[in-house]
C-alpha cells in the first residue's frame, strides 16, 4: 500500500490520497492521470490492467486501486 | 409529421396519448406499448428505413448471445482446468470472442460508414483521382439515411463491446433489447445509452406517478422555452449570415458565431430537456447530456459537459482501449523513460486523443469542417496537457492565485471564445466559408454596425430583447443548479396556488415569447441530421 501512495503521489503531488475518495468523481484523475497510473501499477506490481476495469469504483480513492490491484494480481 | 420533439405534435399528442395508454395497459404489457410506439415514432419519420433499426437489433442480439455462449464454455472449461492451463484456455477463448466483437462492431460502423460516408469518401476519392491527373472515377452513392443512425449504433456497439468485457450479460430478450434501441424519447438525438443504465427501467413499465409527470412535464416545458423562445428566434439572424457572410463586417460575423453557439446550446440541450422529460413521465432516467459547459475553466473540461453521453462513449470504447493497446503502453513506458513522467504520458496518448477528435469529428458529419472542428479541439486540449506543467510555473511566478475568482473568471471567458469559435466551423456550410468568416471577424472587425444599429440582421430590438432576457433566466437557473438547487424541488416545496402560478407563468412566457408562425423558420433539431 506505502508502495501505492509513492506512485500516487508523484503523479499527482498536490492531493491527499489518504483521504481522498472522489479521484475520478470530483475530477482529481483525469484520463491522461490515469494513463500514466495505470503504467506505474503494471509497472511496479507486475499486473496488466485491462480497459474494462478503468470505472470510477476502482479508482475513486487509494483503497478502491489498492483493491484492483490485489484482485488482478491473484487473478493473474 | 413529427420531425423533432419540440413540436405541438409530439408533445400536444404523441406524448400524452402515449402516456395515456401506457397507464392504462396493465404494467406486463406495457413493453408492448412501449414497442408500439417506438417504431410508429420511428415509421413516422424514416418510413421503410426502420428495416435498419431491426437489423441492428436482431445482429446485436445474436451476436450477444454468440458471445455468451464462448463465455459459458470459457468459464466451464477454465473451472475443470488445472491453474496452469487456465491462461492458455482464457487466451484461445478471448481470440474466439474478440474475432465475434470484431464482426460484429465491423457490421454496425460499417453499415453507419456506408449509409453516412459514402458519398463524402467517394467524392474526395475522386477529387484526388483527379488532382493526380487521372481520368477514371469511381461510382459515388448518396444514401437516405434512417434516422438516429449515428446514436443507435453507439448504443449497439457499446452494448456489444460490454457483453465481450462481461460487463454486461447478454440479454435472451429480443424485446428489451429492441425497447433500449428504439426508446423514442432519445431516438433522434440521443443521449446515447448504455444498456445496463436503461434497459431494465424501460422493460419493468413503472407506473407514471403523480411526481413523474408533474416533474417530466416541467422539464419539457423549461426545455420548449429554451429551444422556442432562444434558440428559434435567434435562427433569421444566423441564417442571414452564415448563408451570405462576405456581406457582413467583422463585428456582425462575431456576433452570428456568438449567436449560432448560444443557439446550439438552447437547441441541443433544450431538446434533451424534452427528452429526459418525456423519459422521467415513464419512470426511466435517461443519463444527463449537459451539465451547464459554459462555467468550464478549460476545453478539457467543457466536453466533460457538453454531449456528456458523447464524450464518455468516446472515453470508454475508444480513448482507454486505444491507450491500453499494447503498443501504445510499450510507447508510453519509452516515452516516460525518455521525456519524464509528464511529456512521455502526454505524447503518447496525444494518439489516442487524436483518434478520439477524429472520430468526433467525423461522427457529426461527413464534411471537412467537422474533422477540422474535431481536430481543432484536439489541438487545444493536446495542448493544454503538454502546456500544464508550464502554465503552473508561470503562474508561481507571477503569484497568481489558481483559484482566485479574476483567474477563474480569465479561464471560464478564455473557455467560451474558443468554444464559439469552434462552433463558427461547425455552422459554416463549408470549411473554406468558416475560414473566410474567422478571417473577416479579424481583418474586418468594426463596431460601425453596432453604432447604426445594422447588426440586428433580420431581427428587431425585441427580438433581441426577449432572447437577452431569455438568456439571463437561463443563466440564473444555471447558476442556482450549479450550487446544487433543484428549481424544480423548490417549486414543488410551495403552496398549490403559487405552483401552478409558476406552472402558468412558465406556459404563458413560451406562448407569448415563443417564435413561431409564419415569420419564423424554427431552428431544425441540429443533432437529429447527425
Amino acid at each position: 500500500m506505502e508502495e501505492l501512495y509513492e506512485i500516487l503521489e508523484e503523479l499527482q503531488p498536490e492531493v491527499d490520497f489518504k483521504t481522498a475518495t472522489n479521484l475520478i468523481d470530483g475530477h482529481l484523475l483525469t484520463s491522461l492521470s490515469i494513463i500514466s497510473l495505470i503504467a506505474e501499477l503494471e509497472d511496479a506490481f507486475d499486473i496488466t490492467i485491462p480497459a474494462v476495469e478503468i470505472v470510477p469504483a476502482n479508482f475513486n480513492s487509494a483503497d478502491a486501486i489498492w483493491t484492483l490491484v490485489q484482485r488482478l494480481q491473484e487473478e493473474d | 409529421m413529427i420531425a423533432s420533439y419540440c413540436v405541438p405534435v409530439y408533445f400536444v399528442v404523441f406524448l400524452p396519448l402515449v402516456v395515456l395508454a401506457y397507464q392504462v395497459v396493465p404494467q406486463r404489457h406495457r413493453w408492448k406499448l412501449l414497442l408500439a410506439a417506438d417504431y410508429a415514432f420511428f415509421f413516422a419519420i424514416s418510413g421503410k428505413l426502420l428495416v435498419f433499426l431491426l437489423l441492428s437489433t436482431v445482429s446485436i442480439h445474436h451476436i450477444g448471445l454468440w458471445l455468451g455462449t464462448f463465455q459459458t464454455e470459457r468459464d466451464l472449461a477454465v473451472k475443470g482446468a488445472e491453474r496452469s492451463e487456465r491462461k492458455a484456455i482464457k487466451a484461445a477463448y478471448q481470440a474466439k470472442t474478440r474475432g465475434v466483437l470484431t464482426l460484429g462492431i465491423l457490421f454496425h460502423v460499417g453499415l453507419l460508414l456506408v449509409l453516412k460516408y459514402a458519398d463524402f469518401f467517394g467524392g474526395n476519392v475522386n477529387h484526388l483521382l483527379t488532382a493526380l491527373g487521372l481520368s477514371w472515377q469511381i461510382p459515388t452513392f448518396a444514401f437516405a439515411m434512417p434516422i438516429g443512425i449515428s446514436f443507435y449504433t453507439m448504443q449497439a456497439v457499446s452494448y456489444l463491446v460490454d457483453v465481450y468485457r462481461g460487463t454486461v450479460k447478454p440479454d435472451r430478450s429480443l424485446a428489451r433489447l429492441a425497447l433500449y434501441m428504439s426508446f423514442f424519447p432519445a431516438l433522434i438525438e440521443g443521449p446515447i445509452c448504455r444498456y445496463s443504465d436503461t434497459a431494465d427501467q424501460i422493460w419493468e413499465g413503472r407506473p407514471v406517478t403523480y411526481h413523474n409527470l408533474t416533474f417530466g412535464a416541467q422539464r419539457i416545458l423549461y426545455g420548449l422555452f429554451k429551444k422556442i423562445v432562444i434558440a428559434d428566434r435567434l435562427n433569421p439572424l444566423i441564417l442571414a449570415v452564415f448563408s451570405n457572410p462576405a456581406k457582413y463586417d467583422g463585428g456582425v460575423i462575431a456576433l452570428a458565431m456568438v449567436c449560432y453557439t448560444c443557439q446550439l446550446y438552447m437547441e441541443f440541450s433544450g431538446t434533451m430537456d424534452v427528452v429526459i422529460g418525456s423519459g422521467e413521465i415513464f419512470g426511466v432516467t435517461l443519463p444527463e447530456n449537459f451539465r451547464h459547459p459554459f462555467f468550464s475553466k478549460s476545453i478539457s473540461e467543457f466536453w466533460t459537459r457538453w454531449h456528456i453521453t458523447l464524450g464518455t462513449w468516446f472515453k470508454d470504447y475508444i480513448f482507454y482501449p486505444v491507450s491500453l493497446s499494447a503498443p501504445l503502453k510499450k510507447l508510453t513506458a519509452n516515452a516516460r523513460k525518455k521525456l519524464g513522467n509528464h511529456f512521455g504520458p502526454v505524447l503518447a496518448s496525444g494518439i489516442a486523443l487524436f483518434c478520439v477528435w477524429f472520430c468526433n469529428g467525423l461522427w457529426h458529419g461527413s464534411a471537412w469542417n467537422y474533422i477540422f472542428f474535431g481536430l481543432y479541439h484536439f489541438v487545444l486540449i493536446f495542448a493544454g496537457n503538454f502546456f500544464e506543467p508550464t502554465n503552473k510555473w508561470v503562474l508561481g511566478k507571477l503569484h497568481i492565485d489558481r483559484q482566485s475568482l479574476p483567474w477563474r473568471s480569465w479561464q471560464v471567458l478564455r473557455t467560451i471564445v474558443l468554444v464559439n469559435f469552434g462552433e463558427l466551423f461547425f455552422r459554416a456550410p463549408r470549411l473554406r466559408t468558416g475560414l473566410s468568416m474567422c478571417r473577416r471577424i479579424f481583418t474586418k472587425f468594426t463596431l460601425a454596425s453596432f453604432r447604426n444599429g445594422d447588426f440586428l440582421v433580420s431581427i428587431d430590438w425585441k427580438d433581441l430583447f426577449v432572447v437577452i432576457a431569455g438568456v439571463l433566466l437561463v443563466l440564473t437557473f444555471s447558476i442556482l443548479q450549479e450550487r446544487g438547487r433543484s428549481i424544480r424541488e423548490t417549486v414543488a416545496r410551495q403552496k398549490l396556488p403559487v405552483r401552478w402560478l409558476c406552472y402558468y407563468a412558465f406556459i404563458l412566457l413560451i406562448v407569448i415569447f415563443g417564435a413561431y408562425g409564419k415569420a419564423y423558420t424554427p431552428v431544425d433539431p441540429i443533432y437529429a441530421g447527425f
